[in-house]
């Protein structure tokens, strides 16, 4: 298996477990982060022994945002050329089913991680969130439109404007979640669950997933979303929000 | 032992057991901002102390609590925004504490001093102590989880009456509906609930933490899913040192010594 510096690839029998290792910044995510991620996942996708790949988080979380610090600079222009969603992309394509095991905070793009995935299983004290409109951002990996196609309009929309968390209940109220457990059954239910999943015949599995995947067609509504994220990095609240949240302070902003 | 004096609330621990002391005796014990700041902290250090395995809260003086000091509350007051910001907190973590919290209610319990004690694990009551809802005394309605609480605990017509009746509960009221799980008269009181106190430190508290977790969902939830969270609970608890302890006191013949582990 290829060297990894934030992540730790395992196997147990036909399952395929990929860790977010990176416990003392919360699993936040950043670009060496995603890039591994999505080696590993195309690793396993390739690897005729594996059936079902397992998502999860080393430590207090799962995935706890972005690298704000890595950020912060950025220009439209700049993210335009480095491409840094090109790796999510590629996420999509995976084959497998994927299942993210979440405990902690899932919040930014530790969220659109989440959701990326095609089944979550969370542990009952999770918290799930898009914060990003407070730092005077929005979310770009696929946030608005991921969550807009499980919980509607009306509902995302709430969520995504006030930036505040909701809870395992919620997030399995609105269908975010497959599963809520005890949070010291979360790895055991996960495997469980994925156990179950790799005895299906992995043909029926793989067409079904491709079809379903198919209703969402969301491709232009996450290229809109993409460019909109790059256009908030000419704005002086992107820099004033970002700013504030590294000096913990509350942001002021004007709408510029 | 351990003491700390705060502002308003004393901070003890001893034996296994953390008391937290209502010490506003001169104002019945009423809530302040710092008070319920101080009782969130109590209960934080309760619940990080790995000696602690129950916790009491009981009041200094004559009363257990009197509710919301009435001397902060005028016309400017915004009755929804002192809840959420002080209230909420302080009655959530009783709710998420894992270990057992027993309300010790040495005396009169009114308004927010009243959900305090509904929102215990278990009430034990003084006999000449009494318990009473008082908010519709003043045009209001009862509040901090108690519209939640009371009709779980003794059932909606019961409920309604004592929030809507005014009617005030004794101990032995409190006892026979259910409410109180012990009265003590005033001899006996101190020893008594110490007692209690020891008793309940001494059980499986791991097992307990579960029960707690898991036992109020079944008021509302379906069939299914409380099967599921036992399933759960119980293979967690099914796991604990504690079990193991349980089953090898069981064959040997002799009483089991439960760590909470």
């Amino acid at each position: 298996m290829a060297e990894h510096r934030l992540i730790k690839a395992l196997v147990t029998e036909d399952i395929g477990v990929i860790e977010l290792h990176r416990p003392d910044r919360l699993n936040a995510l950043n670009r060496q982060m995603v890039a591994e991620i999505r080696e590993q996942a195309e690793a396993f996708d390739q690897d005729e022994t594996i059936r079902i790949i397992v998502l999860k988080g080393a430590g207090r979380s799962f995935a706890a945002g972005a690298d704000i610090g890595e950020m912060m600079t950025e220009t439209p222009l700049s993210m335009e050329i480095a491409d840094p969603f090109a790796d999510w992309d590629r996420l999509r394509q995976i084959k497998k089913p994927l299942i993210a095991s979440v405990h902690g905070f899932v919040l930014g793009g530790g969220f659109e991680l989440a959701l990326h995935c095609d089944l979550i299983i969370a542990a009952e004290t999770t918290e799930f969130g898009f914060p990003e409109i407070k730092l005077g951002v929005m979310p770009g990996a696929g946030g608005t439109q991921l969550l807009t196609h499980v919980m509607g309009r009306r509902k995302a929309l709430e969520w995504l404007l006030l930036g505040t968390s909701m809870t395992a209940q919620e997030a399995h109220h609105f269908g975010i979640v497959n599963r809520t457990v005890a949070d010291e059954m979360l790895e055991e239910e996960t495997m469980r669950f994925a156990q179950a999943l790799a005895k299906q015949p992995p043909l029926s599995v793989r067409f079904i997933k491709e079809a379903v995947h198919r209703v969402e067609n969301i491709e232009d509504g996450l290229l809109l979303e993409r460019k909109n994220f790059y256009l908030l990095f000419n704005s002086a609240d992107q820099t004033e929000g970002m700013q504030a949240f590294l000096d913990k302070r509350p942001p002021s902003f004007k709408g510029e | 032992m351990h003491l700390e004096e705060m502002e308003t609330i004393r901070y003890e621990r001893a034996d296994g057991i953390a008391t937290i002391t209502l010490n506003r005796p001169q104002a019945f014990n009423a809530f302040t901002p710092t008070m319920n700041q101080e009782i969130i902290k109590a209960l934080k250090d309760a619940t990080k102390d790995a000696a602690v395995r129950a916790i009491v809260i009981t009041g200094q003086g004559r009363a257990f609590c009197a509710g919301e000091d009435l001397g902060g509350v005028d016309d400017e007051t915004d009755h929804a925004a002192f809840l959420r910001e002080r209230y909420h907190p302080m009655m959530r973590l009783i709710k998420e504490t894992p270990k057992p919290i027993i309300a010790a209610i040495n005396g009169t319990a009114a308004g927010a001093g009243m959900s305090l004690a509904l929102a215990a694990d278990f009430r034990l009551v003084k006999a000449d102590a009494k318990l009473i809802s008082a908010f519709m005394n003043i045009g209001l309605i009862p509040d901090s989880g108690f519209l939640y609480e009371l009709p779980r605990l003794v059932g909606y017509a019961k409920a309604l009456e004592i929030a809507v009746l005014g009617e005030s509960l004794s101990g032995q009221d409190a006892y026979d509906i259910g409410l109180a799980t012990e009265v003590f008269s005033a001899d006996e009181w101190e020893e008594k609930v110490q007692s209690f106190s020891h008793a309940l430190a001494q059980k499986p508290t791991k097992a307990f933490s579960l029960i707690k977790r898991y036992m109020m969902d079944g008021m509302h939830e379906a069939y299914e899913v409380m099967l599921e969270k036992e399933a759960q609970a119980q293979r967690i608890a099914g796991k604990s040192a504690d079990h193991t302890e349980g089953l090898q006191a069981f064959k040997e013949k002799r009483e089991a010594q439960f760590t909470g582990q």
